[in-house]
């Protein structure tokens, strides 16, 4: 996932810090923020994750005119081939967030324009006790501000289950 | 108001209620503001009949986005340097979670002071849902 032009901006840090359940007003007021340490608004600590939304190619957004994975009249808009034998075994699982690691080099703020590049991290394997075998790997995006300097980097990890995560 | 490492000691800990009750709804305006659209999070029909799960369930990082609203209001805003987490039990609607910061380390490097923090979301059965690390940079 490469992202060329992720321009930072009020509005959608304050959205942003709704949608994480944060009223903190170094989010959304302009005229409490000026007089903090920060000096104005930034944003959230998770807030580059919101850079799929200037993915242009992003597959979990949806596309106007194309197949949607998400119900429509049927349970889902693009029906899976049939399965085969090994397939229907292995039931169903899929792609999860397994963790997330961010350094910060400095706080994001409005008017900053972010590019990011996405590397490649490690491949691993484990035995999971609730859903079978899991397949992990890492994804290393660095986002650069306007100057090309380094502002945050994401680690990030995902796991294939080989099928649903069992519940407590 | 920043920390500062005069006064803090290696086991404090502070601990907030981060969402009670969680709607379906704010996992809809998480996957507006993140462009996460998975209808794994918003899609209740597929999410039982496709997918195989008892119901629509929080992005992880929605789970981290709440957790991490527990840690600037104990550290301040823009004060942190790292902040890291595993997911280790998925988030449902309906569930409570509250997280928790537990001082590991207070430490002096390049003349900067930091606190290291232990880190750990729990819900409603206490069950942990996340369990990470974080790092800040604090006052003398």
């Amino acid at each position: 996932m490469a992202v060329k032009k992720f321009p930072v901006e009020y509005t959608h840090i304050m959205m942003f810090a709704r949608s994480v359940g944060d009223e903190n007003p170094i989010y959304h007021d302009e005229e409490y923020a000026k007089n903090t340490e920060v000096g104005g608004i930034i944003a959230p600590p998770t807030f580059t994750q919101a850079s799929a939304q200037f993915d242009p190619d992003f597959f979990l957004r949806p596309k106007a005119g194309k197949p949607w994975l998400g119900s429509v009249k049927n349970p889902t808009g693009t029906p899976p081939k049939p399965k085969t034998e090994g397939e229907k075994k292995e039931g169903g699982g899929g792609g999860l967030h397994a963790e997330q690691h961010f350094e910060y080099h400095r706080p994001l703020r409005p008017g900053d324009v972010l590019s990011v590049t996405v590397k490649p991290g490690k491949k691993w394997e484990k035995e999971g006790k609730r859903s079978g075998k899991l397949k992990f790997s890492e994804t290393i995006s660095e986002y650069r501000d306007q100057k090309g300097e380094l502002v945050v980097t994401a680690r990030g990890v995902g796991v294939v289950t080989e099928r649903v995560v069992e519940q407590k | 108001m920043p920390l500062s490492a005069k006064k803090l000691k290696v086991g404090d800990t502070h601990s907030e209620k981060v969402v009670e009750d969680l709607h379906r709804t704010q996992l809809v305006m998480y996957s507006g503001t993140s462009g996460d659209y998975n209808p794994l999070h918003s899609d209740e029909i597929f999410s039982t009949k496709v997918a195989g799960y008892p119901s629509v369930f929080a992005h992880g990082m929605l789970s981290m986005g709440l957790t991490g609203k527990m840690l600037t209001n104990y550290v301040g805003d823009g004060r942190l340097t790292r902040y890291g987490v595993r997911f280790s039990t998925q988030v449902w609607p309906g569930d409570d979670l509250t997280a928790t910061a537990t001082v590991e380390a207070i430490r002096e490097e390049g003349g900067k002071h930091y606190v290291d923090l232990v880190i750990s979301t729990r819900n409603q059965k206490d069950q942990e849902v996340i369990n990470g690390y974080a790092t800040a940079r604090i006052d003398p």
